[in-house]
């Protein structure tokens, strides 16, 4: 067992290497030479050559490959083009928001959709049942802004219950955050609830057709009993994995959520440095982003045996 | 030689009847053709130059003039968000398009040559461990947005799953008893992933190619919204939206059209992919 979550922790290192490889190699083909762009239109070529070897960037390409991933393993992404800070800094300053973000969401999506799914597959064929599934559909096919803004036309202009857009940080207590972090993930869940209700569904129907359930049936065991005790925790390995797979639609539409709500996190600091071309920000938080998605299926497949006893390694 | 011709005519025909009868692929369908009819004659449709400024109607609410009102630049936003129909419907079936030629080739030669097998699927692993939107923002932040680059890197962004899809229909069908058969009458290996195997790819391809369309489309409207994507001028439903921005909250019409028009526009995608998945494979959707 403990040599299985050694072996499954191991095998996330190749992958996050092949993404720091792709992610560095995009900014290798980039056109354009940062030196030159440093050195500015009046720079002789002397200076530029100066600054070139400053940088490292005469140095062959596994070189500089080495020493970018030995800074990052460290915590250094360098230094922000725009702002001359620390990427690392800006990063620690834009994390709260998101990351309260995403848990908002994850809570809200995860307590609204398994409910939801499991009723439909209850009731399949019923009125309640199409109405689930249409709104899946819908769900899945309504931008994040679309929502977003509807949100905060309704609930924020019209009946002024929550505050449009900004962010009030957890420190300075706990419910102005907790205000400020509806409407966002109200928007972010959407997506995620008609996906995890939909595979919820799927699943359930699978698992309520099987010889067990049947006997638990007969047996006399109750509905609400035969549902969550039996029929859920047997679909739970393709609910858990969806949940997971799930993340990577999440970090996408925070990045959209932060955007139409005002929010001050990574989604923010992205967008900024797309319009400034930095760089080394949008290196580091595609990085980080996508550390944190490998990380999240890590901690997925090993809840597997959780769910499931019967997966045991 | 007659199976993939035998293949093709189950399936067209399945597809017929199963729409003649089921009018939740009907629906979807009528919708797309709609759109796609006022994407090819938008000038037609009482449309001015979507670019065309005019400082003195900024801001108006719909009118008889302006049908949709005007944006912050006076420029009229009912021509913009009908221009925006041929954005997007080019950008959603370009990328669903290259997406499934590229992941038959890369999904092909990685189920059927061993030696590729590995490598090609390792990076795709990494390619799929970053979130698609990420990596679409990456690439065109890199190389500046334009039609052609957002397409290509929604593109890429998509591959490792259509190639995904590909490589497990090739591992299964080549286990089956007639590629063995074939192997033995002397088929050539290239013969039999054209003639065998491809043809079995087809139908979950075409399920995967609308589901494809309809990120695509999402993806390019988030990429524009974001700034991203296709340069401002270009009237795009993302780009118009991104527009409105500033103004939602004293004009919500600026937002409200070209936000209908593009989730309508998704739904019907999405709509049709449900609908050829239940005529394509009943099994598989029986209970999805």
């Amino acid at each position: 067992m403990m040599l299985y979550i050694g072996k499954r922790c191991l095998s996330t290192i190749p992958v996050m290497l092949i993404v720091a490889v792709l992610i560095f190699g995009l900014l290798y083909i980039t056109p354009g030479d940062p030196a030159l762009m440093i050195a500015g239109d009046q720079a002789t070529p002397a200076v530029v050559e100066r600054i070139r070897q400053q940088l490292g960037l005469d140095l062959p390409i596994y070189v500089r490959f080495g020493h970018w991933l030995w800074d990052v393993l460290q915590g250094d992404f360098g230094k922000s083009v725009l702002s001359g800070a620390p990427v690392s800094n800006l990063i620690a300053q834009r994390i709260q928001p998101t990351v309260s973000l995403m848990l908002a969401t994850l809570v809200i999506s995860v307590s609204v959709a398994v409910p939801l799914g499991v009723l439909s597959a209850w009731k399949r064929g019923s009125f309640i049942d199409r109405a689930v599934m249409i709104l899946c559909v819908g769900g899945f096919s309504l931008p994040v802004f679309v929502t977003g803004y509807l949100l905060a036309y309704t609930f924020g202009l019209q009946l002024s219950w929550l505050p449009v857009q900004g962010y009030a940080r957890i420190e300075n207590g706990v419910l102005p955050w907790l205000r400020g972090i509806i409407l966002p993930s109200l928007a972010l869940s959407l997506v995620y609830i008609s996906l995890i209700a939909r595979i919820t569904r799927a699943t359930m129907l699978e698992t309520m057709s099987r010889d067990y359930i049947r006997t638990a049936r007969a047996k006399g065991v109750a509905d609400r009993s035969l549902l969550f005790g039996h029929a859920l925790k047997n679909a739970a390995v393709p609910i858990v994995t969806v949940v997971g797979t799930g993340v990577a639609l999440l970090i996408g539409g925070s990045v959209v959520a932060e955007s139409v709500f005002a929010l001050p996190g990574l989604g923010r600091l992205t967008i900024d440095a797309i319009m400034g071309r930095d760089y080394p920000v949008i290196q580091a938080v595609v990085l980080i982003f996508s550390a944190s998605y490998v990380l999240v299926n890590l901690i997925v497949d090993l809840l597997y045996t959780v769910f499931d006893p019967r997966i045991s390694y | 030689m007659t199976l993939p011709l035998a293949a093709r005519r189950t399936m067209g025909s399945r597809l017929l009847r199963y729409m003649s009868r089921n009018t939740l692929i009907a629906f979807p369908s009528a919708l797309l053709i709609v759109l796609a009819l006022i994407a090819i004659f938008a000038p037609f449709l009482g449309t001015v130059d979507p670019a065309q400024l005019n400082p003195a109607n900024r801001l108006k609410p719909p009118s008889a003039e302006f049908w949709f009102g005007t944006d912050m630049l006076g420029r009229d936003i009912y021509s913009r968000v009908i221009y925006g129909s041929r954005v997007s419907l080019i950008v959603g079936l370009s990328v669903a398009f290259f997406a499934s030629v590229c992941g038959v080739i890369i999904g092909t030669m990685s189920g059927f040559v061993r030696r590729f097998d590995a490598i090609i699927m390792r990076i795709m692993d990494g390619m799929m461990s970053i979130p698609s939107i990420l990596l679409a923002i990456a690439i065109v932040a890199l190389i500046r947005g334009s039609l052609l680059t957002v397409i290509v890197a929604i593109t890429i962004a998509e591959i490792p799953r259509t190639s995904r899809l590909v490589r497990s229909v090739v591992l299964s069908i080549r286990e089956e008893p007639y590629i063995d058969a074939a192997i033995v009458a002397g088929a050539s290996t290239s013969r039999i992933a054209i003639r065998h195997i491809f043809p079995n790819t087809i139908a979950p391809l075409s399920v995967q190619a609308t589901y494809v369309c309809a990120a695509a489309m999402i993806a390019e409207s988030i990429l524009s919204f974001i700034g991203a994507g296709l340069p401002p001028i270009i009237p795009s439903w993302g780009n118009i939206i991104a527009d409105a921005r500033t103004f939602w909250q004293i004009r919500p019409t600026m937002l409200l059209f070209p936000a209908l028009f593009l989730s309508l526009c998704v739904l019907s995608v999405n709509l049709l992919g449900d609908g050829l998945r239940e005529a394509l494979d009943p099994r598989m959707a029986k209970d999805l």
